[in-house]
């Protein structure tokens, strides 16, 4: 069973292509929500998509139906108030994360629908399912990909003038609040497509690890921007294939491969400034 | 020439009402201090004039065909930038946005002003400098730079030279003498320093709530309170350097 087997594989060509292109939208993305200190946001969020495929499952309704609008509306409550809001940041993602957490355990073990801890298992540590997409899926993912990329291309200019600062692009006659809440959606978005690969608890590495890898070597927006990119689809694609090789979990696979690339870049680093260090002497 | 007039200002948050009575123009080629004591209401004020927050009653007005868009700032640096990455070009540059309405990428006389404003200021070695890696002088001239590429018609300025040495703070203030005077920008600077006010100004607004004062630099230091607060500053820095 060598790698070029598996690349023959429908399947394998179908999980290929839907984690690479999650991955390269949740790293996009994650440039801009490390930096403004949103990175737990993918955590809270991913909870509340967990509380909504269990509100699904005791409709017995299409997941997608009632995960997406919910998300999406929790992302741009949390992403959009955090300036005004009573309640803070943080503190507003915990209650939300926490809150869906138990309404969807509480949900499973009141209208058991199967066996109760493999589901809640799955959508945590996300399924081999990924394994198993239909071509309508890849159909989604592709152009969903196509959309967030054109937002960034475009937009470019404008989600570094938020992001860098926020005041400053809103005196200047940026419509900052549009922005937010396209940004806010689009991450409502990857995260309920990315709970198919890597589950509730797995998706902020996603989103953080290939941004905070790229930070740690690269100087400037565009090219932490562009290395956070190539890093997570690397991650991704690495993942995808030990997962295959050795048969143990995707979700996971991706995540450990994301984290050995940041301790790669932490260790060039830490090189970099050591040279450094010696030639200023 | 005019170019902000406000006319019994009231501003605040939430309708609660920080300061009021305010009325003073902000005229072609001035350099105004805004002044007065934490919490009276300077920042309010600024953000007001910046369009960031509406005012709760009075009148506000841009005048001669000042555009709210036409406005640069300087704001008081954040927590997220401490650890940005991105490199002085980058940040000077975002500074061209407001131009761009609707287009997305900037343009060749967009780089060509965000060039003329790095010269400006003796950025231009800096440009692909990382600019958390700038000292706190650097970094507040990056951010001038940025608010120069947004407009040359009016500049606020929020507490300038906070958190700088005494010899970045004077070259600071110089350089904003200089673009006001050379370059003919309007210069407004809410500012804690009284002293510096008084020697760059050409007017000055003390507020307090209300408004105590709102004139030329000469006239407020004439007045009892311009007195009496030049002697209070002037005492707690003598404190400070015992």
């Amino acid at each position: 069973m060598t790698i070029s087997y598996f690349l023959q594989q429908l399947y394998v060509q179908r999980a290929l292509i839907v984690s690479v292109l999650v991955a390269l939208c949740a790293a996009l993305l994650g440039v801009s929500l490390v930096l403004r200190r949103y990175s737990l946001i993918g955590d809270g969020l991913s909870h509340v998509t967990f509380g909504t495929m269990a509100v699904a499952a005791v409709l017995g309704v299409t997941e997608m139906y009632i995960s997406m609008p919910v998300t999406v509306g929790a992302s741009i409550l949390l992403l959009r108030g955090s300036t005004k809001s009573k309640l803070k940041g943080d503190a507003a993602i915990a209650l939300i994360s926490v809150s869906s957490l138990a309404i969807a355990y509480l949900l499973f073990s009141k209208f058991p629908t199967g066996n109760v801890s493999a589901d809640v298992c799955k959508t945590l540590f996300g399924s081999s399912s990924i394994m198993t997409l239909r071509p309508e899926d890849v159909k989604t993912s592709v152009i969903f990909t196509a959309f967030v990329l054109l937002f960034f291309v475009f937009f470019y200019n404008r989600i570094f003038a938020i992001t860098f600062d926020e005041p400053f692009a809103r005196a200047t006659g940026c419509h900052t609040t549009v922005y937010n809440i396209l940004l806010a959606a689009i991450t409502g978005i990857v995260i309920v497509l990315s709970m198919k690969m890597v589950g509730a608890l797995l998706i902020t590495a996603l989103i953080v690890f290939p941004a905070l890898s790229a930070m740690r070597v690269f100087k400037s927006f565009r090219t932490v921007t562009i290395c956070s990119s190539i890093t997570s689809v690397i991650g991704a694609g690495a993942g995808v294939f030990f997962s295959l090789l050795t048969g143990l979990p995707v979700g996971s696979s991706i995540v450990a491969a994301d984290l050995l690339i940041f301790l790669l870049f932490l260790l060039i680093s830490v090189i970099c400034s050591l040279i450094g260090r010696t030639t200023q002497k | 020439m005019k170019l902000i007039s406000c006319k019994d200002l009231s501003i605040g948050y939430d309708n609660h009402v920080v300061a009021s009575d305010l009325s003073f123009d902000i005229c072609d080629g001035d350099y105004l201090c805004i002044i007065g004591e934490n919490g009276a209401g300077k920042s309010t004020l600024m953000k007001t004039l910046l369009g960031l927050q509406k005012p709760i009653s009075g009148e506000l007005s841009y005048e001669n065909g000042l555009h709210q868009n036409e406005i640069g700032y300087l704001p008081q640096q954040t927590d997220i930038q401490r650890d940005f990455p991105a490199s002085v070009k980058e940040v000077v540059l975002s500074g061209c946005l407001n131009a761009r309405k609707f287009r997305p990428f900037f343009s060749k006389s967009d780089r060509k002003r965000c060039q003329e404003s790095m010269d400006l200021l003796g950025l231009t070695d800096l440009k692909h400098s990382c600019y958390r890696e700038l000292s706190g002088g650097q970094q507040q001239r990056v951010l001038l730079a940025r608010a120069l590429c947004a407009t040359k018609k009016l500049l606020i300025l929020d507490e300038p030279v906070a958190g700088l040495d005494p010899i970045v703070t004077t070259e600071m203030y110089a350089m904003i003498e200089r673009l006001n005077k050379e370059e003919a920008v309007t210069v407004v600077m809410v500012t804690h320093d009284v002293s510096a006010s008084l020697q760059y100004a050409s007017k000055i607004l003390h507020v307090s709530h209300h408004p105590l004062f709102f004139g030329t630099k000469e006239e407020y230091l004439n007045t009892k309170i311009g007195q009496a607060f030049l002697g209070l500053s002037m005492a707690q820095e003598g404190d400070g350097k015992q």
